[in-house]
């Protein structure tokens, strides 16, 4: 009854983690006749001793952290406020509703196609447009995407675009979970709305909160498509994620050692992160 | 509001309009001398199978697939999670934990060796849904849900001397409907929407799915015809808003069923 399902993730999952350990640590020439050789931790090494691949990699480690850091609270935040907001019933709150969450059934390459034209550079670009008339004016056209210091925040407000209605749901369905005897209690004390938030609703979100934190960064440390769709990891490497630099080593690079490298690691940055996030679950709830 | 609604509107107006029209500063939001023109070109090649692959192809690559992992995917996952919820056996639960921990590990970090594992099958439809199919997360949705079954569900069945395959399809199965909606809805939106796997998998259009095909001229043209892109765009969500908006009820109560999890 299991072997199927089992079976499958052990072959797609649990087989390429290791398999990914084995080819991170050995040089094959794929189409020659130079036989495997091992080649220990070079890979490894390469990643925070080489002089040049070094600055990709650790930029890339830093553009995910500077994602995350952003795109998490930023969105928890933003999707715990809609849901508070949509947690009513109503026809137009249910309007609301479906389309704050209408984004997450676009496909990422969907995002990253409108989000292209509204992010065109020159002053017949909407975004440029919009900063320019309401700024009356005062506000000089920008290349987006092709800036180094505003392309990774335009990838990052695309991003969030798309999320925020995942979570929102999430944090609904916590809404949910909320006894409306604790909001009446709090009522009789004379609570005000601040205070509602401040000691019902917020910590009755407690467990939610973590767990969308977790989905959230998980997300951040996997982030890809937009990234290869909309800037190749340019201008200079500004948008470049430890994901995408995997994939262009591994593919088109051909370089196969140092892709399954990056994937190893990005692996053990997941699993740590979610060992840590775990941990901390356990201690509030005891 | 206007935020989240306006790149929806853009693409639905863009659709319809020239792309000199949409990319014309704050103009571009105001819908001015429709034309079915870009729909038009996309329709001429729906059929005809050209070098560049033809619309019917990619979405008949994308429906095959789906299915495959839709499908395929609610019986080996729902089959592993029962058997994890129900049957008693040795090694449980490590495999229970094994499941937890490939949970955790998102597709994008084994993607790299998956593929040279399964470069052998690169350009076939199979390809592109057999990593999917069988789904540690998806199987640990059905064991929660299983688990908190009530048992005297399944004792009458176990009374008449009913073994664990028929009691499954016999009890189980009617009673499991939220639980099969979830999954089928969350892996449905996941592989209608994936990228990067068959980015690797397949070079030759008449395996492209419809991300790959849309994905190309995202990535390709440096004076990008807005008005095409956008309609193909507006087909490519098409069947996913009919059955949100369908299901909607349903897709919520499904990505609320992972707060579950946590």
């Amino acid at each position: 009854m299991l072997i199927p399902g089992i079976g499958l993730i052990i072959a797609f999952m649990l087989v390429p983690f290791f398999y990914s350990l084995w080819l991170s640590t050995h040089v094959e020439i794929v189409g020659s006749s130079i036989p495997v050789r091992s080649v220990g931790l070079e890979f490894y090494r390469h990643l925070f001793d080489d002089p040049i691949f070094r600055g990709v990699f650790l930029k890339s480690l830093q553009n995910n952290a500077i994602f995350a850091l952003i795109v998490v609270p930023l969105q928890t935040g933003l999707a715990m406020f809609l849901a508070i907001l949509v947690n009513r019933s109503g026809a137009f709150v249910k309007f609301c509703r479906t389309t704050f969450f209408l984004p997450v059934v676009f496909p990422m390459v969907l995002t990253s196609l409108i989000w292209k034209a509204i992010l065109a550079p020159g002053p017949d670009g909407m975004l440029n447009a919009i900063l320019h008339a309401v700024t009356f004016g005062h506000f000089t056209p920008q290349y987006w995407l092709g800036n180094v210091h505003l392309a990774l925040p335009s990838i990052i407000l695309l991003s969030i675009w798309q999320g925020t209605g995942f979570q929102m749901v999430i944090f609904l369905a916590g809404l949910q979970g909320i006894p409306s005897s604790h909001y009446e209690a709090a009522l009789i004390d004379g609570a005000n709305r601040w205070q509602l938030f401040r000691d019902v609703t917020f910590p009755g979100l407690r467990n939610t909160t973590i767990f969308v934190v977790m989905v959230t960064t998980i997300f951040s440390l996997r982030v890809f498509d937009q990234i290869y769709l909309l800037t190749q990891g340019g201008p200079l490497n500004s948008t470049s994620s430890v994901m995408y630099l995997a994939v262009s080593q591994a593919y088109e690079a051909n370089n196969v050692g140092q892709g399954a490298a990056i994937s190893v690691v990005l692996c053990f940055i997941i699993l740590l992160m979610s060992l840590i996030q775990r941990q901390v679950l356990k201690e509030r709830v005891d | 509001m206007v935020l989240f609604l306006f790149p929806v509107y853009y693409l639905i107006l863009g659709s319809f309009e020239t792309p000199a029209q949409t990319l014309n500063g704050l103009q571009g939001a105001v819908p001015s001398s429709l034309t079915m023109q870009n729909y038009h070109t996309l329709s001429q090649t729906f059929f005809s199978a050209q070098i560049t692959g033809s619309l019917k192809g990619f979405y008949t690559v994308s429906t095959l697939v789906s299915l495959l992992v839709v499908v395929g995917g609610l019986i080996v996952n729902s089959l592993a999670g029962y058997g994890l919820a129900r049957l008693k056996f040795k090694g449980r639960r490590l495999l229970l934990l094994l499941v937890i921990v490939l949970v955790i590990i998102p597709f994008e970090a084994i993607a790299v060796p998956l593929y040279y594992m399964l470069s052998g099958l690169r350009n076939t439809l199979i390809v592109q849904a057999l990593p999917f199919i069988g789904s540690a997360f998806s199987i640990y949705l059905f064991y929660t849900f299983f688990l908190n079954l009530p048992p005297q569900l399944e004792e009458a069945a176990r009374i008449d001397g009913a073994g664990p395959w028929r009691t499954f399809l016999q009890i189980i199965l009617p009673n499991a409907k939220p639980a099969f909606a979830s999954v089928a809805i969350l892996s449905f939106i996941q592989i209608w929407s994936s990228y990067l796997w068959p980015l690797m998998m397949t070079s030759q259009p008449n395996v492209y799915p419809l991300s790959i095909a849309i994905g190309n001229l995202v990535k390709q043209q440096s004076t990008p015809n807005y008005g095409e892109m956008f309609a193909f765009g507006v087909l490519l969500v098409v069947p996913m808003a009919i059955f949100f908006i369908v299901f909607q009820r349903w897709f919520i109560r499904s990505v609320a069923s992972l707060a579950v999890k946590g």
